[in-house]
């Protein structure tokens, strides 16, 4: 039972104001990943509920007990690392057992402990190795062992996964997941890695120059973005985004730019309303793109030229060029265009993003 | 081009590394030689017949003998021995503390301080004897292995406090914080996890740190005066070298013996030794 609780929390170094302002609420066992590119604050905001940083102003609360002050032994929590940090002078079950003797368990109790997580993991076998007898994702799993035979109230990830080849990595996110399922206990995993964070979320927090942009379940993220970062942020390939203009006319509204003419959806009316005679960013993912047929009204589409064709085997990525800017459309694998044609792009009319040029929150 | 490759590496490998082996084993052997060669052999001219000075017919012990029962040869042997142990004991000690304090603890001056450290030991010690002499005088140390045990350390904790340093840096911080996190203390995960995993540089740091005062010269020569009282390096030189005679075969019998238990510290913990001098530490 534990739930984290961060309050107006920030971080400066001498020049960098690194975290500012986080207000978190992580429910009990709720698996909550921190998301955004290098240098967003959010490493630094994990390592201070962790202990290891200080804290400039806020508060971290376990369950109701503010921990600024504790020392990190104090937290009752269990780090995993990126680069692992295996003590490479311990066996494994030595690693495995640091924490436990360090809290004074008896040795029956560990012995327990240790075999049940190596059992948990599957690294039975290398209990007595060392650590750089290992590969990448045996020492993974050891942190990860390392961290679950203490039973912590929380756990923290910092981007476990970054060492490990693709293929492992995309393996270990499952067991990662199916581990979390099976304890329950709450965990704060940061990554930068989009398609993890949507993937092991139960919710995540995009972050950015130490700013949080949005929290949200990874579907919340995806379709309903808080502004023009998230949007460009999450999902792959990214949202394509193009500068319009909001033009009432004939009785509804339309979205004008250099090679775009779509009619706004009168689902969409009341909030662009305001926005008549504006320049917004429009934004539109490219699986909400496909090549138009004849059916399809003009009005719900735009001219796009070939340039990039990108055979995925389950899907083609177009890269178009509409006017002047490129986006990229994902089409049904049985498309045949070719490089340099133009065609016609119909629109999902109800996944269109609208984002306000100046402030970027989503309209 | 595979003959060219062959003669290259002859002209660039084989035959360099030929000529530094023997450069540096020659004093050595000569060193040997010179020991068990009867004295009648030592003197003989050079322009006598049957001159071979790079060999001898007629080894002997005798300059050995000589050595350890005319001289006091045993007695500098063990000064220099407890001299150096515990110069590199205390050097150790201090320099493994500040070492890490000056890697991993965060406050202000640190790089400063890690600096002027280093440019302490920059000083030389044929300046640094002149003022320290008269610090050994007002303690009144002088003639007493003690002038020495306090002193060797001026220069021994510099650099043993800065190789520890670059070895510390070269562990990654995650092992210590991922200890606090499992619930060592800052303390404890110094003694559980960052010592032991610098091992190889604190032996390196040791071995430099004992081989510099068992050869150490100036200190020995200025603060000790008594025979009884001094080390191997002045011993020999100052007991063995009369006036314009030198006992060369005792001399060398001297060096010889007098290296034995540097070579026995070095060819023991080489292989640490190489590793601490590369320093990195892999997970």
């Amino acid at each position: 039972m534990a739930q984290v609780t961060i309050r107006s929390l920030n971080k400066k170094y001498d020049e960098v104001h690194a975290v500012k302002d986080v207000n978190l609420d992580i429910r009990d066992k709720e698996f909550v990943v921190l998301v955004g590119p290098s240098g967003c604050g959010k490493t630094t905001t994990l390592r201070m509920v962790a202990g290891l940083e200080s804290i400039t102003s806020g508060r971290i609360l376990i369950d109701d007990t503010v921990i600024n002050e504790l020392p990190p032994m104090d937290r009752d929590i269990a780090m995993v690392f990126q680069n692992y940090a295996l003590y490479p002078h311990m066996s494994v079950y030595d690693n495995m057992a640091f924490g436990l003797k360090m809290r004074k368990f008896e040795k029956p109790e560990i012995q327990k402990r240790v075999h049940e997580a190596a059992e948990i993991l599957g690294i039975q076998e290398y209990l007595k190795r060392k650590p750089r007898q290992l590969s990448g994702g045996q020492r993974q799993r050891v942190a990860l062992g390392r961290a679950i035979v203490r039973h912590p109230r929380v756990f923290l990830f910092d981007e476990p996964l970054s060492n490990l080849d693709a293929k492992l990595r995309v393996q270990m996110r499952v067991e990662l997941k199916k581990l979390h399922e099976r304890l329950g206990t709450t965990a704060i995993y940061v990554t930068h890695d989009q398609v993890e964070a949507m993937t092991l979320g139960d919710r995540v927090v995009v972050m950015r120059d130490g700013w949080v942009q949005q929290v949200g379940d990874p579907l919340e993220l995806y379709n309903q973005p808080a502004n023009l970062f998230v949007a460009g942020f999450i999902g792959s390939p990214a949202m394509n985004f193009a500068s319009v203009r909001i033009a009432a006319e004939n009785g509804s509204l339309w979205a004008v730019g250099d090679g775009i003419r779509l009619k706004i959806p009168a689902a969409m009316t009341n909030r662009l309303g305001g926005q008549a005679g504006k320049a917004v960013t429009f934004g539109i993912r490219p699986e909400d793109l496909r090549v138009a047929n004849d059916a399809d009204p003009a009005e719900m589409s735009i001219e796009a030229a070939v340039e990039v064709i990108e055979r995925l085997g389950s899907e083609i990525l177009l890269d178009v060029a509409v006017g002047p800017t490129t986006m990229v459309a994902a089409v049904e694998p049985t498309v045949t265009a070719k490089v340099h044609e133009r065609l016609r792009l119909a629109v999902n009319p109800h996944r269109l993003h609208f984002f306000d040029t100046e402030s970027e929150a989503a309209i | 081009m595979i003959e060219g490759a062959r003669w290259r590496r002859w002209v660039f490998f084989h035959t360099p590394l030929t000529l530094f082996v023997v450069g540096l084993l020659f004093p050595f052997y000569w060193m040997i030689v010179t020991t068990v060669r009867p004295d009648r052999e030592l003197y003989h001219p050079w322009n006598g017949p049957n001159y071979t000075p790079f060999w001898t017919f007629h080894p002997t012990l005798e300059h050995i003998r000589d050595l350890l029962t005319e001289t006091l040869f045993s007695t500098w042997m063990m000064n220099t021995m407890i001299i150096a142990t515990a110069s590199t004991l205390i050097s150790l000690f201090c320099g493994l503390l500040a070492g890490y304090a000056l890697s991993r603890l965060k406050f202000p001056w640190a790089g400063t301080i890690g600096t002027g450290i280093f440019i302490t030991y920059l000083v030389p010690q044929t300046l640094l004897f002149i003022p320290l002499a008269d610090i050994i005088r007002n303690f009144h140390l002088g003639d007493s292995p003690w002038a020495l045990i306090l002193t060797y350390p001026t220069f021994l904790i510099p650099f043993c406090t800065w190789l520890m340093m670059g070895y510390f840096k070269s562990i990654p911080k995650e092992l210590e914080e991922c200890a606090r996190i499992d619930g060592a203390t800052r303390w404890k995960a110094m003694i559980y996890i960052v010592f032991p995993i610098a091992v190889p540089g604190i032996l390196s740091a040791g071995i430099f740190a004992f081989t510099l005062s068992w050869n150490e010269f100036i200190y020995a020569l200025v603060f000790l005066s008594s025979p009884e009282q001094k080390t191997v390096p002045v011993g020999v030189t100052s007991e063995l070298v009369r006036g314009d005679v030198f006992y060369w075969g005792e001399l060398m019998a001297g060096a010889l013996l007098g290296s034995i238990p540097v070579a026995f510290v070095y060819s023991f913990f080489v292989e640490h030794y190489v590793s601490g001098i590369t320093g990195s530490v892999k997970g």
